[in-house]
């Protein structure tokens, strides 16, 4: 009905064809585009501010703008070099550390979020509806609220101070998994499946062949939260571990941060802004890379209820 | 109903014929996700409840005490204060975040923008940045000693008040984590936006109808869905909060107190005060009151659709 309702007004307007293209690209706002910029400008100076600021001394962060750089000298690439080899090169280890906590943590989330996104869009199940209200209500339950717990069950079996203490806790993400869900159920067509079962295709056949490739704009949008979520975890990594040869570099940079405050402690503010600096170029070039994916993935996520 | 995409997904259709085989094959999907979720997210909240009704005496040991720990955590002024806290910041800095996206979203939406993908990158960027990073970033920033602030008052001789004195402390927290999320939010708006049938609005306009009335009428209920997860993802957020007042603490010990947040203050009760029982009920307490407010959101998000 809505449909006929549409149709007159849409073949009206290409009676005359001339107007409507030149109606239908709304003329551009200067006042708005202004407005805007502020929004941009509050998103990027900060941004900006870590840029010029890792390519400062340590004595140079004190005696310059913040906002501009220090006549003196261009201290970036020595900045970057020292990052790497401060304190027996750790920075390294914490880069690599990184990679195998978003790798395993973020990659297996991803994984089993996409495996039971799908089952519960395209298949009918005994206690299907008790597992939906389970996952739905974890959402709720705050992370961190289940750090602590987490942790005194890990030390009594000897897993804290290892890896496995931050990659676990990580290979499950309720959000990841409603996400995967609404996205399967609209990408899938339940009708493909169906032939390929009378073709004699097993599942996991079926799965890998035909739902993976269907499934890619979303399977991204959920790696890339995944990944963010990860990063973003703080919390856990801070609790679990205690050697800092297995710190990720978030936590690996704020204590870089603290031991100025510490009696005798060297201050190092310049390589924790160039560390950061190299984290945030890290990710963001992971971002951009895969933009064209996510964002349709979010599309889909989005309009759900 | 105009918008067939916002309907809830089909039900997969009922082959009652090979119904055993589809079972087994649900359960090979969901399975391994069960398993692990099971390990990691029950596990922990069974054991959190079991230890919030044990308390380690001096004398006497571990002993069953009930919902003791959870009486002393309803008359703990501490624990209340660090609730109201984020209550507080949850009414200032969730609507103003939210409204800051909702804004950007729609002007990106407008088709009005100059250099439109620009803004939509750039906006979103500080979302790419870790939290802790963010959070250090600022803490810089917002310094004395060779933070913009700082700068600011030498080179134009004011005395802008220092953000990190205790009255000021935690607008500046609200300030990192709009910084944080504001691109986010936007993203998830437009992205509900793009999918809204353009010929509304044409028909809209025919009828006569403004630009605002346009977003008022058509656009915001059009992104309902989208508002009200946005809204329970930002509740969650900030009941949780904890990195920025972590980091930040270094920077400004005496304005954050070991019991800032709920979340700082179950994390000082187990490390520093080795208190894991009393923890624990902070923690179970949290969760609740946390799904408790989302769960209304939602409840009133959904109820206002129909």
């Amino acid at each position: 009905m809505t449909t006929t309702a549409r149709t007159p007004a849409r073949t009206s307007g290409q009676s005359k064809p001339v107007t409507m293209s030149s109606k239908k690209r709304p003329k551009g706002s200067i006042l708005l585009t202004l407005l805007t910029s502020l929004m941009a400008l509050y998103a990027l100076v900060p941004l900006a501010w870590l840029l010029i600021n890792s390519t400062k001394t340590q004595e140079g962060l004190f005696s310059s703008f913040g906002l501009w750089f220090d006549d003196g000298k261009f201290a970036l690439f020595s900045n970057i070099a020292d990052t790497f080899t401060y304190d027996g090169g750790v920075f390294t280890r914490w880069l690599a550390n990184t990679l195998l906590y978003v790798v395993v943590g973020a990659g297996g989330a991803t994984f089993l979020a996409v495996l039971a996104g799908y089952g519960l869009a395209k298949f009918n199940f005994a206690g299907k509806k008790a597992v939906f209200a389970i996952v739905i209500g974890a959402v709720a339950v705050p992370p961190t609220a289940l750090a602590v717990p987490t942790f005194l069950m890990f030390s009594k079996v000897g897993l804290t101070d290892t890896p496995w203490a931050v990659i676990i806790p990580s290979l499950v993400s309720p959000f990841g998994l409603y996400l995967m869900w609404t996205f399967a159920a609209q990408a899938i067509p339940t009708e493909m499946l169906e032939a390929a079962r009378v073709d004699g295709a097993s599942e996991m056949r079926t799965f890998f062949r035909i739902s993976v490739p269907l499934l890619a704009p979303g399977i991204v949008t959920t790696l890339l939260f995944t990944l963010v979520a990860t990063m973003n975890n703080y919390f856990l990594p801070l609790i679990m571990l205690k050697n800092p040869d297995w710190y990720p570099l978030t936590v690996g940079l704020n204590s870089w941060n603290a031991q100025a405050a510490t009696a005798g402690g060297e201050a190092v503010f310049n390589l924790v802004i160039t560390g950061s600096l190299i984290t945030v170029v890290l990710l963001l070039a992971a971002f951009l890379t895969l933009q064209r994916y996510w964002q349709s993935g979010l599309a889909a996520g989005s309009v759900k209820e | 109903m105009a918008v067939p995409q916002l309907a809830a997904p089909p039900a997969a259709p009922p082959q009652g014929v090979r119904r055993r085989r589809r079972s087994l094959g649900g359960w090979q999907f969901v399975g391994p996700f069960m398993v692990v979720f099971a390990l990691v997210f029950l596990a922990p909240i069974g054991y959190s409840i079991y230890l919030s009704l044990y308390r380690n005496r001096l004398i006497g040991g571990n002993a069953f005490v009930g919902l003791d720990n959870y009486t002393q955590a309803l008359q703990d002024a501490q624990f209340w204060s660090a609730v109201g806290r984020v209550g507080l910041f949850l009414v200032v800095q969730v609507p103003i975040m939210l409204f800051l996206a909702l804004l950007a979203a729609l002007a990106l939406d407008s088709g009005r923008l100059y250099g439109k993908s620009f803004f939509r990158v750039s906006i979103f960027l500080p979302y790419a940045v870790p939290t802790v990073v963010a959070a250090l970033m600022w803490g810089f920033i917002y310094g004395s000693q060779f933070g913009l602030v700082g700068n600011i008052n030498d080179a134009l001789g004011v005395a802008l008040p220092d953000p990190l004195q205790p009255s000021l402390i935690l607008a500046s927290i609200g300030n990192i984590t709009t910084w944080e999320f504001v691109g986010y939010n936007m993203l998830i708006f437009y992205s509900a936006l793009q999918v809204v049938p353009k010929s509304l609005y044409e028909s809209a306009a025919i009828d006569g109808a403004g630009q605002l009335r346009i977003i008022r009428s058509i656009k915001i209920p059009a992104i309902r869905g989208a508002l009200v997860i946005a809204t329970i993802f930002s509740i969650i957020g900030s009941f949780q909060l904890f990195n920025e007042p972590a980091i930040l603490r270094n920077l400004a010990p005496n304005a954050i107190t070991t019991y800032f947040t709920p979340n700082f203050y179950a994390y000082s009760l187990t490390f520093s005060g080795q208190q894991f029982n009393y923890s624990a009920a902070v923690a179970v307490v949290m969760a609740v009151l946390t799904i408790i407010v989302a769960y209304v959101v939602q409840l009133r998000g959904t109820k206002e659709l129909g």
